[in-house]
Order: C-alpha cells, then structure tokens, then sequence
C-alpha cells in the first residue's frame, strides 16, 4: 500500500486556504472602514488564492481516490479499487466531508469570480463584498478542518480495499446533482454579501441591484437545475415513479428556491423603480440563510430523512454556531443600517409594482408554510408535545392553491405596465386569453385522457393562462413594429429570459397536473407467456434469465410492450438485483422515456410458482416536470446574457477602477 | 456564441434525463380488489401512512416488515367496510400521531394549519395598506434621478 | 424608532428558530414513546409456546402482579444479545417475565430459548402478529412493563443493554410495583 503524501499536502493547503479567507474576511472589510485602499487591496488576491488552495485540497483527495489510496479514511470508507474511474471522481462529493470541501471549493470559485468580474464596481464595495465572502469561507472551511477533515488516516491498519460506494450513489443523476445544487447554495453567498455590502456602505440605489441581478439568475438557475435533478434521480432510483416526496431535504432546497425567486423580481423592482429597498436587502440575508439552514437540516441529523448524511452532533453544533453567526450578524445589520426611509414610489392596484409585490407576499407565505411544514414535528418534539409527521397531504393542500394563486397574478404580470394599469388596457389585452385559457384548459384533459379531471383541467388553465398572454404580448410587441422579425429582434435577452422563465413554469405545471392525476399503476402477477394491458400498452412477459453482473446477480424480465394494435414492438428489460459486497437488493426498472408520456417496468418479489410481481406504470407528461426545471434556468441564464450586463462584465481594463469616486461614502 | 453553448447544454441535459437507472427494493403486492373504488382507497391510505421504523417513506413505498403488516390490516379494513378515518385512527391506536402523514387538527397543530392562514390574511391587509399608502404617494418620475447616476456610473466607465 | 423595531423582527423570528434547532441536536428522532403508554393491554386470545393446546388472553396480565412483557424472535440477533439482562431480571430481581414469541416457527422458537436460556414464566405465541401488531410493535425486541391492573405503564424499543437494566428497568418497575 502506497503512503503518498498527497492527503497531507492537501491538508496543508486547506490550512493556507482557511487563514486566505480569514485574511479576505478581514482586512478588506477593516479596510473599508477606515478607508484605508491598501488593505481594501487584500481581498482580490487573497479570493484567487483561496480558489487556488482549496483547488489544490480538492485536487489532493480526488488523487487519493483515483490512486485507490485507502490509508485516508474517506477513501476507504466510499470506494473501492473495483469502482469505475467516474464514480470515483463522483464518489469524492457522495459523502459528507467530500461535500463539504466541494462547497467550499464552490464557495472559493463564487468569491474568484466575484473578484473577477467586479471591475465596475467601486472599490469599498468590492472590499465589502469579497470581505463577507471572505468570513464565510473562513467559517466553511474551519467546519471542514476541525470536524470533517477529509484527509484523516487510517494508519497503520490500512484496509486492504474500500467498503464501496452505496449503489445508490453509483449513477450519472447522482454525478451532477450536488454539484448543481450547492452551486446554487453557495451562489446565493454573492448576493448575499452584497446585500451585506449595501448596508454596510449604505449604498442601495438602482446601480447596486444591478449588479446583483446577474449573480443573483445564475445562482437560483444552478439550483433549480440541481432541484430538477435531484427529482429525476428520485424518480427512477429511490421513487418508484413518484418525483417529489417533500422530505425534509426536497424542503431544504426549495426554500431558498422559492425566496430566490422572490430576490429575483423584488430585484427588478428595486432595479427598476428603487423601491422595495429594504425587502430586497432582507430577501437576499433570507435566501442564502435558507441555504445554510438546508445544510444544517440535511447534515445534523435532526430531521428523519431518507437523504441525510450520517451524523455526528458535534457537526451540527458546528454548522448551528457558523448559522447563528452568520444569520444572526447578519439580520443585526440589517435591523441597524436597513435604511431608515423608504422610496415612497406611487403604484397603484394595477401595476407591475403591486403585482411583484403580490408574487414576492405570495413566495413568502410559500417559503414559511413549507419551512413550518418542515420544522414543525421537531418544534413539537422539543416542547415535548410527542411526535407528528407532516407530510406530502399537508404540504400539496397549501402549496397547490397558493401556485394556482401565483398563476394567476403571472398572467397579468404580462400586460401590467410600472405605476399603473388602464383598466381598458388590461382587459382588452386580456380577455381573449381568459376566454381561451378556461376553454382549451377545461377541453384538452377530454383530448387525451378517457376521464375528465377537473384538477387536471384547473392545472391546465392555470399553465394557459400564464402562456397565452404571453403570447399575445409577443403578438403586441411584433406587431408595432415594422416587421415581425424586427419588432421579435428588438427585444432584450432579459424579456426572453422573462418569458421562458413563466414559460417554463407552465410547462412545470402542467407536467404535475397531468402525471398527478392520469398515472396509471399497476402490480400484476407475471409468469413467462403473460401479458396485461395498461394505458393501452399490452405488455408481455417473454422469459425470465438471471445474469451475473461485475458486482451483482440478477434476474431479469424480458418484456415486449406493444401499443395499441400497431404491429411494432419494444423490449424493457427490469432487474432485480442482488449487490454482492453490500447484500443489497436493488431494483433496476426499465424505463421508456417519452415527451408525451413515460412507461416504467419494476421487478418485485419471486412470488415462487414461476411468476414474479411486477410494478407496470403510465406516467404521462412526467418529463415536462424537469423540461419546465430547464426552461426556468435556461431563461434564468438568458437574461444574464443581456446586453446590459455585458456592458458591465466585459470592463477590460482592471486599473480603470484604481480610483473610487470621492464622496460615494457620504451620498448614502 | 453563449446562445447556442446555452442551447447545446439544454439538449445535452435533455438527452440525460432519458437514461434509465437503478431503485432500491420497495414491496411490490398484487392485492385483489373488486371495486375500483377500494383500490384508490388502499393507495391513497398506503400512500398517507408512515411507516414508523423508516426514514421517512409511506408503506406503501418502503420494504420494512411493519409496513407490509400495515399494507395487510389496511387492506383487511377496507375488505371489511371500513371507513378511511376509522382505519387511519386504528393506526393512530397502535403506533400513533407519528404515523398520520397529514397531522390531525388538534390544539397542537393549531399552529401548523393555521399559520398559512393568517399569514394569507395578513398579506392581504400588507398589499391592501401598501398599495394605499403608495397610491397617494408623490406620483413623479423618481426613477429619474436615480437614472442619471445609474448613467452617469455606466458612462464612466467608458469615459474614463 | 418604531420602524427599527419592525426591523429587528426578522433577527427574532431567526433566533427563536435557533433555539429551537439547538434543543433539536440533543434530541433522537427514533424515539418515540408508545401510542399504548397508560393504555389497557389490548385483548388477545393465543396459544403458549410450549404447550400448543393451551390458550392465554389477558387475564395472564390482570393478575396484581407487575410483569415485563417482551417481544422476540429466533431470527432477532438484539434477542439473544438481551437475554442474559432477562435471565437477570428474572432470576435476580424477581420480576415476572412473560414473553411473545413473534413471527418464528414454533420449532425455531423452543430451539432459541434452549441455547440462550429461558426467564419467561409462559410465552404467548405469536406467529402471525396479531397481538404484536395490536401493541404497535415494529421491530423486536421490545419490552413493555404491564402493572399488575394490565396497564402499560413503561416501553422499551430495542435491545436491552446491561446498563438499562439498573438506569431505566428497575427504577420503572420500583415506580409501578
């Protein structure tokens, strides 16, 4: 057994990288203070040196893995000489203390590119900015140093192989889906240190949310798309077709989703017309605190879950005292430098300004209720009031009604103008779309299904209703100009975003309305030369084989599915599977992927005369719940690309910006 | 361009959610059901009940030996006429609260359920008294100051 | 002055959670007491262990005296890790001990308490988790302390360990007996 010094030297480097941060977290912000630009000079070398380190770290135990070196303790305890070189670059982020160097390293990566694309920027802020980074970097990689080094050995008794990476880890959705996600956790930290930076400087005018708007897409798209994934995987892996359990940890992430898409347009609003000022400050704390929250949730252990890492209190002792500090500074600040006065913007009922403000009122009663929904058996449970379970019932019947409320207020968000709204405006632009929404929506469900579903018609009505206006405002905006093309051309990225992003809520929506109430379910008994019919698919059982896998026996259904009385024919394959090293049982299921509609093959048990149970589903338009995922962050991502983002990001010069603007102190 | 890289992720991502993948073992039953009706029952029942030795999975979706002794007293219930609350609240008797998924409306969720509510209310007074207070706000251009410095930050960066 | 009040209720709102998650770090989410605690044994009617024609119900619990109901089986590894604590109860403490015989074969069961020792004064056969169900039962072992009225006044989920046995059994039963 080799003993390389690698684990060391990435020790060592995270050692470098945590006084880097703390140097970042403190000088610059000191520096700020007293206007002292030397120190304020510390934060962008020491964010590209943080990156570099925690690189070398990061790089340090992926080496370890692919060197099989199981002397380091997490190594050996999720890997295994057999594994395939992919999984055990994955494997390095499939257990805790891997994951938290990823954040961290994601974390140093946000901060880097902070530094890098700040050039605009005035100097205090960028001070303040990479300064709070700069704290909470020192905060993550001090958890990972003192309670979840990475690096530990396991010397002198070193194992002679690793105890493998759990199955159900060892899977593309489970490569991409942390990464994306804490993506988007740690994203949240750029808009939250400016937020911080606002009120420390007191400076929150339209040129701050500005710059906070790209950061701001990109971080909630990361996420979204992580979120979207993490219910594919779901779905096929762990869900037997279901896609959203509402687990603790699902919760977790949906929190600060659903406060970052509440940042996103109060950011427009305070962008726009400089009002919900302190809202959006407060927003931005809340959104990044989610993230932290979703951590300690997910890492501590106090919430039943069936994804939560394995843990240790002194963890969760660590992460609740980074929160506290963190939340806790953070919201002081706010209550002592939000600003004092508002801008009193007039809008009136018919605006976008009060339209925004209903979708931000109605994001945060979303956020509370599932974040109550969430804590609540453990807030019984402390009081000693015994144990409940709140679960999916509870949170569809507060969830549903309040996204068909939000629904309802994008459709009119379409043609709402700032300020105000002619009545005759609204209505001549709207009614057409009323009509057809209720129409197509309550007609199509008839089109495609054999029963009619009225929350299958309300879903579709509601996606119509956030579309056709759309639509009918493209029409609009072509139509005033001189030709189609030129009016489509003229618009900005930022109103393509706009729109797939709405679009691709629709979309979600109708995917949830559809595969909620039309699935079809079915557990059959099958011996070879059985066939059953679902959803019009006759499904039949030709032979049932075992086969010997690299690290599992399996017996495998051959199964040939027809539809209807075409003559064409396709095979699905489902396994049950038997891993080896672990003695776990493990289902495979066969799947047939559609835009229109899934078919999902399970294995069951033998039930001995021959036969086995086998679980046949239909699941129509379950795909288009993570196509509209994609939609949302692709728009999310779009709008960044907008013009006058560009013109900011793509300052050349780095000297441009040596000298700040006198007085910008005293203008706040 | 940055369109069309966006655009090829999109279908690159689009082509991977179409690869099928592993599920750890959950029960599969055939249970016999006359009526339709009972069988949307028993799913929507399994589908409600927690089973109390998991992490966190209904017993419909989890292979622990309890939940299948679960999954048959439903199924035994419901053959025998049984009402969905009478069922739910034979559960509750045996392994309590804890099982229930959608926690009963008793003075200790009173707060659960009714939080959502009052905070509906008091987003609708929020809107109600902002959007008066801003009606009768000075209606001029205020963007406009603001604007200008926004410009002038802009600007200044290419004059410079 | 007013606003700056308005303004520190977030912090409030953050710290009251706070608090509350904190106190969630020394709790166990796996805890949970019995649905049945201060409740009647439920009713029964099921053959013993060892002499199949013979039949109990819950009159074998109403008997005035106090007695520690447990719940095994062959297949259950945590049983026979408890086993030398029951003898030990039985035999030292002079405790009544009636066990349930969960979900084994008859022949595995008598085969069980063969090798490991038997402090069961009678042992309720139960194959087909009928009364184990009744009790809530999800895992064996489990250990219900019955006063001698037939009330469920103590339960332990899980195995037994020797230092339970004097920090939590004994003082339950002084407490009930």
């Amino acid at each position: 057994m080799q003993i390389l010094m690698i684990p060391e030297i990435g020790h060592y480097a995270l050692v470098i990288a945590m006084l880097m941060a703390a140097v970042q977290g403190v000088l610059p912000l000191a520096g700020a203070a007293t206007r002292r630009p030397l120190w304020m000079a510390y934060a962008r070398p020491m964010a590209a040196g943080q990156l570099l380190f925690v690189a070398i770290a990061y790089a340090c135990l992926t080496a370890s893995y692919m060197l099989d070196d199981f002397s380091v303790t997490n190594v050996a305890n999720n890997s295994n000489s057999m594994l395939p070189w992919y999984y055990k670059l994955s494997a390095v982020w499939g257990n805790h203390e891997g994951s938290v160097l990823l954040w961290s390293l994601l974390l140093a990566a946000w901060g880097y590119f902070a530094s890098r694309f700040s050039r605009e920027l005035p100097r205090d802020m960028v001070a303040r900015v990479l300064g709070v980074l700069g704290l909470v970097g020192t905060g993550f990689l001090a958890f990972v140093l003192v309670t979840s080094n990475p690096f530990e050995r396991l010397l002198p008794n070193v194992p002679g192989d690793g105890a493998d990476l759990n199955p159900l880890l060892q899977d593309i959705g489970l490569i991409m889906h942390p990464p994306m996600l804490y993506m988007g956790y740690v994203g949240f930290s750029v808009v939250f240190a400016f937020a911080i930076a606002a009120l420390l400087g007191g400076r929150l005018d339209a040129a701050w949310a500005r710059w906070a708007r790209p950061w701001t897409n990109l971080a909630w798209a990361f996420l979204t798309v992580g979120i979207a994934l993490g219910s594919w995987w779901a779905y096929y892996e762990l869900g037997w077709g279901g896609w959203w359990f509402w687990d603790p940890v699902e919760n977790a992430s949906l929190l600060p989703w659903l406060t970052g898409t509440a940042l996103m347009h109060s950011l427009a609003v305070t962008e726009k017309r400089g009002a919900f000022k302190s809202w959006t400050l407060l927003l931005a704390i809340f959104t990044f605190s989610l993230s932290l929250l979703g951590t300690f949730l997910v890492r501590s252990g106090v919430l039943t879950s069936v994804h939560a890492f394995a843990n240790d209190p002194s963890r969760g002792q660590f992460i609740l005292m980074l929160l506290g500090i963190t939340v806790g500074l953070s919201l002081l600040v706010f209550a002592l430098r939000a600003p004092r006065v508002g801008h009193k913007v007039g809008f009136t009922w018919l605006s976008r300004d009060a339209l925004l403000l209903i979708n931000n009122i109605l994001l945060v009663i979303m956020t509370i209720t599932v974040l109550m929904g969430t804590v609540y058996p453990l807030l019984l449970d402390a009081l000693d009031l015994g144990k409940i379970s709140v679960g999916p019932p509870y949170f569809n019947a507060l969830f549903v009604p309040l996204t068909l409320l939000l629904a309802l207020f994008m459709g009119l968000g379409q043609v709402a103008r700032w300020k105000q709204t002619p009545v005759s405006l609204l209505v001549s632009r709207l009614w057409l779309a009323a009509v057809g929404a209720v129409v197509l929506g309550a007609a199509l469900p008839l089109l495609f299904a054999e029963r009619w579903s009225p929350a299958v018609a309300i879903g579709l009505i509601a996606a119509l209703w956030i579309v056709l206006p759309m639509l009918r405002d493209l029409f609009e905006k072509a139509r005033n100009a001189s030709s189609v093309g030129a009016g489509l051309k003229k618009l900005s990225l930022a109103y393509w975003g706009m729109q797939l992003g709405h679009l691709g809520v629709a979309v979600t929506i109708v995917g949830v309305a559809v595969v909620s109430n039309y699935s079809i379910e079915q557990n059959v008994r099958m011996a070879p030369g059985d066939s059953v019919e679902v959803a019009g698919y006759t499904f039949t059982m030709n032979e049932l084989s075992s086969r010997q896998g690299a690290n599992f026996l399996a017996d495998r259904a051959n199964i040939s599915v027809q539809h209807g009385d075409s003559s064409r024919s396709f095979a699905m394959n489902p396994e049950k599977r038997l891993y080896l090293a672990t003695r776990m049982p493990m289902s495979q299921v066969a799947l047939r992927p559609g835009f229109l509609r899934d078919l999902y093959v399970a294995m069951g048990e033998d039930l001995g005369d021959g036969s086995w149970a086998l679980r046949v589903q239909y699941k129509p338009f379950v795909r288009w719940l993570w196509l509209g995922g994609l939609l949302m962050a692709f728009g999310g991502v779009l709008a960044v690309a907008d013009k006058r983002y560009r013109r900011l990001a793509t300052a050349r010069d780095p000297e441009a910006r040596a000298a700040p603007a006198p007085g910008r102190e005293a203008s706040a | 361009m940055a369109l069309m890289r966006l655009s090829r992720l999109l279908t690159t991502a689009l082509v991977l959610l179409l690869v099928a993948g592993l599920a750890q073992a959950a029960a599969i039953e055939v249970r016999e059901f006359d009526d339709p009706v009972l069988e949307e029952r028993y799913r929507d029942l399994t589908a409600s009940l927690r089973c109390p030795t998991c992490q966190n999975q209904a017993i419909n979706d989890s292979d622990a030996p309890v939940s299948g002794d679960m999954r048959d007293r439903v199924y035994r219930l419901l053959m025998d006429g049984r009402a969905d609350i009478e069922i739910r609240n034979h559960m509750v008797e045996r392994f309590g609260d804890y099982v229930l998924y959608n926690p009963r409306l008793e003075g200790r969720t009173y707060l659960l359920w009714g939080l959502p509510a009052v905070l509906g209310l008091l987003g609708l007074v929020l809107v109600g008294l902002l959007v008066r207070a801003r009606r009768n706000a000075s209606n001029r251009e205020l963007s406009a100051e603001e604007r200008a410095r926004l410009d002038a930050l802009i600007n200044r960066e290419r004059t410079e | 002055m007013n606003r700056r009040l308005i303004l520190l209720l977030p912090l409030a709102g953050f710290l009251a959670l706070a608090v509350f998650l904190y106190q969630g770090l020394s709790l166990n989410p796996f805890h949970r007491e019995s649905a049945l605690m201060a409740r009647e044994f439920p009713a029964f009617d099921l053959a013993t262990l060892k002499e199949p024609e013979r039949r109990v119900d819950r009159d074998l619990l109403t008997t005035g005296e106090l007695t520690l109901v447990n719940v095994w089986g062959e297949w259950c590894p945590e049983c026979k890790r408890e086993m030398p604590q029951l003898l030990d109860l039985a035999e030292r403490h002079d405790i009544r001990l009636v066990g349930i015989s969960w979900k084994d074969t008859r022949e595995k069961a008598l085969g069980f308490l063969e090798e490991f020792g038997d402090p069961f004064e009678v042992n309720i056969f139960d194959p087909d988790n009928e009364l184990a169900f009744e009790l809530g039962v999800y895992g064996a072992p489990e250990t219900f302390l019955v006063d001698g009225d037939g009330v469920i006044r103590y339960h332990h989920t899980g195995y037994i360990a020797p230092g339970d046995v004097t920090e939590t059994i004994l003082p339950e039963v002084e407490q009930w007996r």
